[in-house]
């Protein structure tokens, strides 16, 4: 009814006649071919710094020092990869970095998700402020603490071992977020039914809303595994035994010894990037996903 | 009255009996403090405890390597702070940090998600370009920037160079370090933003723009009118998410110029790193965790009020 009075755009355009849609039609198409031209020059110039990592990480040392700077190689080689993966470190570190890595991910997706279960279909009292308590989590930055928290683990003689590394980077509030966010816009019918029949909280959570939960459980593992295997500082700290070091720490501290060797600089580089370049372009989907359909968007 | 379908719904599920739903309600309680215990356990050894005990710390002169608190030093480790030239220079170098990135990081990714959301094949090739250096480790990223802006031989100098532009002595000179940082973060994390924004883009509802150019609305027109007020909410999360990050920069100053040269880079997280770690002057560096932490949480809080503004407006 209100269709009819109001000018409608869909009526009105037929009349404006064909010749002038047309007209739109290629100023829309032309808009959209410097629009392409313009993100592929970006897409390109953002790969670069890959590329040349690869290419250097292909040339032999000597050639790398080179004056005039070319991406020509006159003698590809493997050499520098082959003696960075011989020397042996990086294989601790890709071990340490997985399994630290591992460990907060599968921390925090179980503790996150099982506190989001409650604060989504339990009634308790306090519930009202035990949300907002954890949201507050989200305002505090895990540098700002390293100083307590590295006291914290002297005092628990953890140092230099992962579960100083894993432990505090499992209680993520932005998990317990995202959850309660997928959670609460699960429908319920399934579980009322659960419930009818006798299904206890626990097996709730764990036959019907966990399983409805993969890509809250994608996102969440997949962040907390990048963020983790990324962790620069805390790990810097507590982790000063070369066995144990991570993929971040060992590039960052022995990046001194290579010298100007910039070929075998490169091919640690590519090395310690590798693996989750490799997660992402399994997970490229979970990952975008992640970031759209989880609240995270805002 | 106005709204019989909530009043409805709650009456519906109201209990019918007194006591057993009484009763109900103890269990679930006993139940929801059991799936809560494992995340709040860590969360108060590993947030809130230390947030407190940093701020014990700061009231004390206490040294890394003596148990207990040391001395107490009231509020003299605040003061002294404020007063140190190091650290109001720790903090500007922070902001400077953060004013150089933010723009940019939040701009391009706007602009190039706006592109790329026109584009109708080959979407995953620009999420991949943009995307895939943000989840390179910062040590990585910050390896493959010192070998670019290396003098003589690095590429970011042979490339200007080719177009007549004197390169500056890019992580060598004071003036230039920092910004040099900043270009190699805007590389390094613009993906992030680019994904968020592509997702915002993509929950505007199609019709608009259909609407709008059988109207008549030319593309400019309809990312004015159209997705610039319709992306409001994923801007503000996007510019609040890049300053916090910003105002922890670390890792890429401590691997790409360790503060240097002259001290020129030096941010607050490394100050308090080196005051704490260095000078072991733990509670020193405690009073300069929270003065960074007073400053991230006022940015939040600012930020907080803009997003109910703006959820008031819609």
């Amino acid at each position: 009814m209100t269709a009819a009075t109001t000018d409608s755009p869909a009526l009105i355009a037929p009349e404006r006649g064909a010749a002038t849609a047309a007209a739109y039609d290629r100023r829309n198409k032309l808009f959209n071919r410097v629009c392409f031209g313009v993100l592929i020059a970006f897409a390109l110039l953002w790969l670069i710094p890959i590329l040349w990592a690869i290419d250097t990480a292909l040339k032999p040392n000597s050639e790398t020092t080179k004056a005039p700077v070319t991406w020509f190689i006159d003698h590809p080689t493997l050499d520098s990869f082959r003696s960075v993966l011989a020397q042996g470190d990086i294989w601790k570190w890709y071990l340490s970095s997985f399994i630290t890595s591992a460990a907060v991910a599968a921390g925090a997706v179980v503790t996150a998700s099982m506190a989001a279960y409650a604060l989504s279909r339990l009634r308790f009292r306090a519930s009202r402020w035990v949300f907002p308590f954890i949201l507050a989590g989200i305002m505090i930055p895990p540098q700002v603490l390293i100083v307590p928290l590295f006291r914290e683990f002297d005092t628990l003689h953890l140092l230099n071992t992962y579960w100083a590394v894993i432990l505090p980077q499992i209680p993520v509030a932005i998990a317990v977020f995202i959850f309660k966010q997928f959670f609460d816009g699960l429908p319920r019918e399934l579980e009322e039914a659960a419930r009818v029949d006798g299904a206890s909280a626990a097996r709730i959570y764990r036959t019907i809303v966990m399983p409805l939960s993969r890509p809250a459980v994608a996102a969440v593992t997949i962040f907390t595994f990048i963020w983790s295997w990324n962790n620069l500082l805390w790990p810097l700290l507590v982790l000063t035994n070369p066995n144990l070091m991570t993929i971040q720490v060992g590039l960052a501290t022995v990046q001194g010894s290579y010298g100007i060797r910039y070929a075998d600089i490169m091919a640690s580089a590519v090395l310690g990037g590798l693996p989750l370049v490799l997660v992402f372009l399994l997970f490229q989907r979970n990952i975008v996903e992640g970031i759209a359909g989880t609240g995270l968007k805002g | 009255m106005t709204n019989p379908t909530i009043t409805g719904a709650g009456t519906v599920r109201a209990p019918a009996t007194g006591a057993p739903a009484e009763q109900r309600v103890r269990h679930e309680d006993r139940t929801a403090w059991g799936f809560l215990a494992p995340f709040l356990v860590l969360y108060l050894l590993f947030v809130i405890g230390p947030t407190v005990y940093a701020f014990i710390l700061s009231l004390f002169n206490g040294s890394l390597v003596r148990p207990g608190l040391g001395s107490w030093a009231g509020l003299g480790n605040y003061a002294e702070a404020l007063s140190s030239p190091d650290f109001w220079s720790s903090l500007w170098h922070t902001i400077y940090f953060t004013i150089l990135t933010t723009p940019p990081l939040v701009a391009l990714a706007f602009v190039l998600a706006l592109l790329a959301d026109r584009v109708a094949h080959g979407r995953w090739f620009f999420r991949f370009a943009f995307f895939v250096p943000y989840v390179l480790p910062s040590a990585v990223m910050a390896l493959i920037w010192i070998w670019i802006y290396t003098p003589a031989i690095g590429l970011a100098e042979s490339w200007l160079g080719a177009i007549g532009i004197t390169s500056p002595n890019w992580l060598g000179d004071p003036n230039w370090a920092m910004i040099s940082i900043a270009i190699s973060t805007v590389w390094w994390t613009l993906g992030f933003n680019f994904v968020l924004y592509l997702a915002g883009l993509q929950d505007i509802p199609r019709e608009l723009y259909e609407a709008a150019s059988i109207d008549g609305a030319g593309p400019w027109q309809q990312i004015r009118r159209i997705t610039i007020p319709m992306l409001g909410r994923t801007t503000t999360l996007v510019a609040v998410l890049q300053v916090i990050a910003s105002l922890k920069i670390f890792d890429q100053i401590y691997i790409m110029t360790s503060g240097g040269p002259n001290f020129s880079t030096i941010p607050a997280l490394e100050y308090i790193y080196d005051q704490s770690f260095t000078n072991m002057r733990i509670g020193y560096g405690s009073a300069v965790s929270m003065l960074l932490f007073v400053v991230i949480l006022a940015v939040s809080f600012v930020w907080l009020g803009t997003v109910r503004r703006q959820e008031r407006g819609v």
